[in-house]
């Protein structure tokens, strides 16, 4: 094989964006966690990782840089530096949004459950087996498995619906918790957008293996 | 192209007018199955599924193929190169992009025992045709070398002898001056069209061969290698003016230069031999950013991302 | 010990040729040197501008040798390099190898050819039917002269890079205008070299002009009729008993070296500048 240690450096970056895609799952795990167990302490470490993903993203985007000006990737390396760059934009929203859940864990963390969270869990597990598979197709450069992930992409999206009526009942008949309400909703939408990058993710990976973007785009 | 007969010139050019014309309302009305059909996807039936651009092909191949005595240079190739673009030829050396691109201008012809099979057609004329005179063929087609090749003459005889040699029609000077301006050299030697060629720079002295060739007003230019011993500065000027020059010839580039020919050209064909000068074939063709970005065969792949062998 | 006797051979054999090329220069220099001691001092405007006076008598001049000469060299060279350059071209650029090859085989034997045997195959064709005179000398030294045109001529023409040739066949070029306007002025300096050795080489015989321009006593410039030579002037008049037409071959002789080497200084000035 030729070109080894251009073929090391690509590895090497990838590796680097799964550690990370690793970090922002468990950052999305964790904001539940903290969310459901009123656990101040370990949102306050999750707002903190954040910084840390953050800093990630812009190491591999350099990386990336470095690369396609020095190494001049063209067909299967230029599609694999392309979609390292989208996937981990999309790693490092994600990591947003669950830094905005454990934001929103800590202002919770003080007041009265409204009742059990049963669909949010739900939501999150779904998001998270989205995003862990996402990364699985992306490992194994699956487009089967990246096509099915799209698809409970739906799934997501009616919960998410669901949990926006269902509070927004809940508020409307019982004023006071208005603002628990408005939290909540907002934990939902986090885990929804949560999900759509997931699906870009799977996107990335059919981009990465046949050099077309999904034509579906109307799904998002 | 046809010596004796002038009329069926005009009958042929008036063809390719129509044809032209022709692509032009296919290319804005709906693509339609019939494209498909008189498109240039469907005449390439090569073993291997070659995808065609879907433009008026100016240069028609099919089937070439080229035998130094006994060696089958290259073989079985099937390709058509759009009017007004840059197709560019690439391939590990001794592939023989260089002796297909030499088949397009019967520039074969001048190496003894080179036998060329298949038909080459240019604007639906076979030009290995019996009747068809290889010196009009290329005057019609000028071709720009490797190396810069300037005659050992003045900067000003460079560019008329081809011109005088052709009986062109007007003002000499004013064909030099608008060659050389085409060629983007006026401004550099306006001054100096009495000096020697050979005191010109490599990066000016293929401009010159390029304004040389611009003299004869050929139809279509075929560039073999054409940067490949300039400098990076020289290169990019040269690829400017070829992307100029793109809009008013046909131009077929042979380049070992893999960005060069993403940078330049709007179809790229890819090339392999079985081993080094024997039996090239065309394994890939289509348009430059599909066959960068994803190309269908595992072969063009590995060779453009240099993994190749 | 093998060393140093390594070294002895070495300087011994340095010696050995360093001789070898002492001797071949020394024997130039000598003739040149005796030729021009014994002429120089008989040239005179009288030498060169007077025909020659009755046999025995002092003075007289060589004039009609001269100009005989120049007639000789003027018709074998506007025969033979027209001839030589197209046969040159042919060979190079359209004889397939199969024919370059015996062709090329057959101008060296030419060459080869010992230049009495052309003088009398030039006298049993020409000068047997219709006499002696200038114009058979000169196809004589034609014949001479042609070989080596041809040969040079071939190797010049050969030696213009292709990517010239290409660069003018790609503008629609004719096979013959490429041939007269691109190959032909890149090879000029090398093919005027060639027609200037075979100029001197012509110049210099003798031999082939005794069985076809003769000779003559007396001034003419009648291409039909026998003409002097220098290279025959000096063979008759080292022949004569005069101690008088001794001395005038000896300053005929040193005109005729003093000619030979301004014609090879003006080759090498063609030479050096085409290099350049």
């Amino acid at each position: 094989m030729t070109r080894s240690v251009f073929e090391r450096q690509l590895s090497a970056v990838q590796e680097d964006m799964l550690v990370m895609a690793g970090m922002v799952e468990s950052a999305i795990v964790q904001s539940i966690e903290a969310l459901r167990l009123r656990d101040v302490a370990l949102a306050r470490r999750i707002i903190e990782n954040d910084k840390l993903i953050n800093r990630r993203r812009y190491d591999i985007e350099e990386k990336c840089i470095e690369l396609i000006s020095l190494q001049a990737p063209l067909a299967s390396d230029l599609r694999t530096i392309i979609s390292v760059l989208h996937i981990t934009v999309d790693l490092e929203r994600m990591a947003d949004h669950a830094e905005g859940i454990a934001k929103i864990a800590l202002m919770l963390a003080d007041e009265p459950p409204i009742r059990p969270l049963v669909d949010i869990p739900r939501m999150a597990e779904i998001a998270i087996e989205m995003l862990h598979g996402a990364v699985e197709a992306y490992k194994l450069r699956d487009v089967k498995r990246a096509l099915e992930i799209m698809d409970m992409d739906d799934t997501v999206d009616n919960l998410y619906e669901q949990v926006y009526h269902e509070l927004l009942t809940y508020m409307a008949k019982e004023p006071q918790v208005t603002q628990r309400g408005t939290y909540l909703v907002w934990v939902a939408h986090n885990l929804e957008r949560i999900a759509d990058r997931s699906t870009n993710i799977c996107e990335r990976v059919v981009f990465l293996v046949e050099g077309r973007i999904p034509e579906n785009v109307s799904k998002y | 192209m046809v010596r004796q007969s002038t009329k069926e010139d005009e009958d042929r050019s008036l063809a390719a007018m129509l044809a032209q014309h022709r692509a032009v309302e296919d290319m804005t009305s709906e693509r339609t199955i019939q494209d498909l059909t008189t498109g240039s996807l469907a005449a390439t039936s090569a073993p291997q599924a070659i995808r065609a651009p879907l433009e008026e092909a100016v240069f028609k191949l099919s089937d070439v193929s080229v035998n130094y005595g006994t060696k089958q240079a290259i073989s079985g190739i099937n390709l058509d190169a759009p009017g007004r673009r840059v197709t560019a030829l690439i391939g590990p050396s001794g592939c023989g992009k260089s002796t297909l691109l030499r088949c397009l201008n019967r520039m074969n012809d001048l190496i003894p025992n080179a036998r060329v099979g298949g038909t080459v057609q240019y604007h639906g004329t076979n030009i290995y045709d019996k009747s068809v005179d290889p010196v009009e063929v290329r005057r019609r087609i000028g071709m720009v070398f490797q190396k810069p090749n300037p005659f050992p003459k003045s900067i000003y005889d460079n560019v008329a002898f081809g011109a005088r040699i052709n009986g062109a029609k007007g003002s000499m000077d004013e064909i030099v001056e608008r060659s050389l301006t085409q060629a983007a050299l006026w401004n550099e030697v306006k001054n100096d069209l009495k000096k020697s060629a050979l005191a010109l720079s490599g990066g000016q002295q293929q401009r010159l061969c390029i304004a040389r060739a611009l003299a004869v007003q050929p139809e279509a230019i075929l560039m073999d290698e054409p940067c490949s011993s300039l400098d990076p500065i020289a290169t990019l000027k040269i690829e400017d003016l070829i992307r100029e020059l793109c809009q008013n010839y046909t131009i077929v580039m042979v380049t070992h230069n893999m960005q060069q020919a993403a940078r330049v050209s709007d179809y790229t064909a890819f090339m392999l031999a079985a081993e080094h000068g024997v039996n090239g074939h065309l394994i890939e063709y289509g348009p430059t950013t599909e066959i960068f970005t994803h190309p269908r065969d595992k072969r063009t792949e590995d060779y453009i991302t240099g993994r190749f062998g | 010990m093998r060393n140093q006797r390594r070294r002895l051979f070495n300087r011994l054999m340095i010696g050995v040729v360093t001789g070898c090329a002492a001797l071949s220069v020394g024997i130039m220099f000598l003739i040149i040197g005796y030729v021009t001691a014994k002429g120089v001092t008989h040239i005179s405007v009288t030498f060169l501008t007077h025909e020659p006076t009755s046999l025995g008598e002092p003075g007289g001049g060589i004039k009609h040798a001269l100009v005989g000469t120049l007639i000789l060299v003027t018709i074998a060279i506007s025969i033979a390099v027209p001839l030589g350059i197209g046969a040159g071209i042919f060979v190079s650029e359209y004889a397939s190898p199969r024919l370059a090859l015996p062709l090329r085989f057959l101008a060296d034997v030419l060459t080869g050819v010992p230049s009495i045997v052309i003088g009398v195959f030039i006298y049993s064709l020409i000068v047997i039917q219709y006499g002696f005179s200038a114009l058979a000398g000169g196809v004589a030294l034609a014949v001479i002269m042609l070989p080596i045109v041809a040969r040079t001529s071939e190797e010049a023409l050969y030696l213009v890079p292709r990517d010239q040739r290409e660069a003018a066949l790609a503008l629609g070029t004719p096979k013959w205008r490429m041939i007269l306007q691109i190959v032909l002025p890149t090879a000029a300096p090398a093919v005027v070299t060639g027609c200037l050795l075979a100029t001197a080489r012509a110049a210099g015989e003798t031999a082939p002009l005794l069985f076809t321009a003769l000779g003559n006593n007396f001034y003419s410039t009648n291409v039909k009729e026998p003409i002097a030579a220098m290279p025959v002037i000096i063979y008759r008049y080292a022949l004569t008993p005069y101690p008088s037409l001794h001395d005038q071959a000896w300053a005929t002789a040193f005109i005729l070296v003093g000619v030979m080497l301004v014609l090879s200084a003006i080759t090498r000035i063609v030479v050096s500048r085409s290099i350049r």
